[in-house]
């Protein structure tokens, strides 16, 4: 469904050029959930935003059902890392999450259902008339949870979502997005720099090297479901998982044994 | 001295001396002699035969109204130019050395000339509060839009939101602090104007009043003119800010809690 | 395949105009603009002058005696005004913001007369002080002042307090407290209120010689405006804005260069 085609991305130009993405080629099967990890400073957040059309790459394509992306299209929503950034400070809860839903010309019992059920299943309910700046961390993240998926998205992305949050709010936040992608049968680009994060959420995982970016290695998860933060990280495939992308970021050679998967080009 | 002593002691302080201040002009005035410097007793004596009501319709109302049509244009036209010069860097460059060199004018330099297209009338005043009163606004509202964070203007991008609701409910609201800022700057400077513009040329007005009572030796009228202009002055800057107050609530609140 | 894919993406060039020029072709584009509106008569001529006559008188002008003594006369009340204020108000703003009684007792007396427009002391002025210089530099004064004396507590209450208690724990006096921690920070704002008062005592000054009539460039264009030459009027005018250019352009460049440690002047951290 999503497909991201010898992309590049270099900025400035001449001697000032720093290259960020030097070639990247997957692709993402319809609802499934991917969560892409690297090193930091690995040309993350640019992959993002070359994937959503934030940005123009400098070379090759990201493709969403066989159309290039060339501006954010209207089947994705993006998840940003900043939440207190990203929500309106002047909308209560309840216009933060209605307000991407104006373009889509619902009548209003349509709309407003649309806005409750998202918000009922991030649990914030309580909270609809409330200002982000209100609420904590975690919860003004949910809202922008909530805001993507009553976008009704085929795809949502998001970049390092968890990543200012305390460690308990984390795995709440963690189980929520498993529990709300399968609600809505979302297809999931997830990014991080947590390995953990990237094991316990992933279908699978694409792993980056350091910039200039290329596919590292692309992994299959194969946890059972549903996963749980106790039980599934308790799993012998889940250590050797975590072992094998940890070992391939830092550039060591996999353990021979591992099914080895070259990227899906 | 403890700190909780310290506290009472200052807050008795800022009520009574701003009464004792005034107690004071009271009675170092009480006999006064001085033709300049009439009893505060008789300043208020006037005031109260001036303007509770007797010149409010014949002065007042048309000041106002001048002040409020200059500073209500002045708002709309340094709004919209700023949200679209905010939004263009190249409109921002082609514009910045006229935008400098009119702002650098000291206003009453500009009343000769409007004097001299317009006329004496109330739309001469009107243009001249207008034209002063728009350069803090357009400033303001052109640094609000050019510094609304990246992540909210991506945001609105993903999410695809049309380009009116991108100006009216997002960059307006996001720039609204500094709008907010250089409104409050414009208002002192609408007063400003409204009195020397009617100082200049004007047949009614609280300026004109002023001026006509030093000129005919009204010394008491003079004062009690001045008083209101003060109180004036106040009262605007006063409902101002609880304006302000009521209307950036989701600002205070949003940088307050990202100060914690 | 990654050419290919660049070259379609991007347009092909237009002619566009470099950002560095756009300035000047707008300013030229208004000049042509005022030039030849009157003379094709969108404008009236009687009322606006093409801009080339006025600039050429302006040019006159700056030969002439008359309005060099008058650029003098501004100058002097602009000088007069912003120093007496700024002598006054930025040791009592020092003395008020160092000490929390102080400030919160003159607090409400402050905040009742700075929104006072100083234009309505102007009979008052002409009262006391007649119709020459004296009027004009009170009432400057007395505006620039509230600029400053704002600006100066406002600076003085914004040390950090951390730097304060960092001074004390070396055991630094009140009065080295003041030189070394609590000026030195405040100096941002104050800079800040000396280059607003500057622009606030050239309007007073400005104002007074047109109201009053004290003499100056102010009552130069009002007296060229009741003689009927608007091209002189339009000149001085247009002389009055250069003048308010040079001093603001004078603050801000000196205030870069004395604050070029603070890092609202250090490049790459205004964004922040």
């Amino acid at each position: 469904m999503l497909r991201v085609d010898h992309l590049k991305k270099t900025y400035g130009e001449g001697n000032d050029a720093v290259e960020a993405i030097g070639d990247l080629d997957f692709e993402v099967q319809e609802k499934e959930f991917v969560c892409v990890v690297g090193p930091s400073g690995c040309g993350k957040t640019t992959l993002l935003k070359c994937m959503s059309g934030l940005l123009p790459p400098t070379g090759g394509e990201a493709r969403l059902h066989d159309q290039r992306i060339d501006g954010p299209p209207e089947l994705m929503a993006l998840v940003f890392q900043e939440y207190s950034r990203s929500l309106f400070p002047w909308m209560t809860v309840r216009q933060n999450v209605a307000f991407p839903l104006r373009r889509k010309r619902l009548d209003k019992a349509e709309g407003r259902e649309l806005v409750e059920s998202a918000v009922r299943s991030v649990d914030l309910t309580g909270f609809l008339d409330r200002y982000p700046w209100e609420l904590s961390g975690g919860m003004q993240q949910r809202v922008a949870i909530a805001r993507a998926l009553a976008y009704q998205p085929e795809i949502m992305l998001m970049d390092e979502p968890f990543a200012s949050v305390d460690a308990q709010t984390r795995a709440d936040l963690e189980d929520l997005i498993l529990e709300v992608r399968r609600e809505y049968g979302v297809t999931v680009v997830f990014v991080t720099h947590d390995i953990d994060e990237s094991v316990y959420l992933g279908d699978r995982i694409v792993v980056l090297t350091p910039a200039p970016t290329t596919v590292q290695e692309v992994l299959e998860v194969e946890l059972p479901e549903p996963r749980d933060q106790v039980e599934t990280k308790e799993l012998q495939e889940f250590a050797r998982l975590r072992a094998h992308v940890y070992r391939s970021i830092k550039r060591k050679q996999p353990a021979a044994e591992t099914e080895q998967e070259p990227a899906r080009a | 001295m403890t700190a909780r002593q310290e506290r009472w002691l200052a807050r008795g302080l800022e009520v009574t001396v701003p009464i004792l201040v005034l107690v004071l002009w009271g009675v170092l005035s009480a006999g006064s002699e001085t033709y300049y410097f009439p009893p505060l007793t008789d300043i208020l004596t006037t005031f109260k035969d001036t303007w509770v009501f007797e010149r409010v319709g014949s002065d007042v109302v048309p000041s106002l109204e001048r002040m409020a049509a200059g500073y209500g244009i002045a708002v709309v036209v340094a709004v919209g130019a700023g949200l679209l010069l905010g939004l263009s860097p190249r409109a921002r460059r082609a514009a910045a050395p006229i935008v400098e060199f009119l702002r650098a004018i000291p206003p009453p330099a500009l009343l000769p000339f409007a004097i001299l297209v317009i006329g004496v009338g109330s739309s001469m005043k009107i243009f001249i509060i207008a034209f002063v009163c728009l350069w803090p606004i357009l400033l303001n509202t052109i640094d609000g839009v050019t510094s609304v964070d990246p992540t909210l203007r991506e945001t609105t991008r993903v999410y695809g939101i049309s380009p009116r609701d991108r100006m009216r409910r997002v960059m307006l609201p996001a720039a609204s602090p500094q709008i907010f800022a250089g409104m409050r700057t414009s208002l002192s400077l609408a007063l400003i104007l409204m009195v020397i513009s009617e100082m200049v040329a004007s047949t009614n007005g609280i300026g004109y009043f002023v001026l006509q009572s030093q000129r005919t030796f009204a010394i008491p009228e003079m004062w009690s003119g001045i008083l209101l202009l003060g109180i004036l002055g106040y009262t605007l800057n006063g409902a101002f800010v609880l304006i302000e107050r009521r209307v950036l609530r989701w600002h205070r609140g949003a940088r307050a809690s990202a100060l914690s | 395949m990654a050419t290919l894919a660049r070259s379609a993406r991007r347009p092909a060039p237009r002619l566009r105009v470099p950002d560095a020029l756009l300035p000047w072709l707008s300013v030229l584009g208004v000049l042509v603009l005022f030039d030849v509106l009157p003379r094709i008569g969108v404008l009236p001529e009687n009322h606006f002058p093409p801009i080339s006559k006025t600039l050429g008188t302006l040019a006159d002008q700056f030969t002439t005696e008359s309005f060099w003594k008058a650029v003098g006369n501004t100058l002097q009340g602009w000088a007069l005004g912003l120093g007496i204020a700024a002598a006054l108000a930025i040791p009592l703003g020092i003395v008020i913001g160092s000490s929390r009684l102080l400030y919160r007792a003159t607090r409400g007396v402050i905040e009742f007369l700075r929104p006072i427009p100083s234009v309505a002391l102007i009979p008052l002025a002409i009262l006391i002080y007649g119709t020459g210089l004296k009027s004009k530099v009170f009432l400057a004064s007395f505006a620039a002042f509230w600029q400053l004396i704002v600006a100066t507590l406002y600076g003085v209450q914004d040390v950090d307090p951390v730097a304060t208690d960092t001074a004390r724990s070396f055991g630094f006096s009140r009065i080295q407290r003041l030189f070394r921690v609590t000026l030195p920070s405040a100096i941002p704002y104050i800079a800040t209120g000396v280059r607003i008062a500057s622009a606030v005592s050239l309007i007073l000054t400005v104002t007074a010689e047109l109201v009053i009539g004290s003499s100056g460039l102010g009552r130069s264009i009002n007296v060229a405006r009741s003689g009927g030459d608007e091209q002189l009027m339009y000149a001085l005018i247009i002389a009055t804005g250069i003048l308010g250019l040079a001093l603001n352009t004078i603050f801000v460049l000196a205030e870069r260069r004395v604050l070029h440690w603070h890092p609202s002047h250090r490049p790459g951290e205004t964004a922040a």
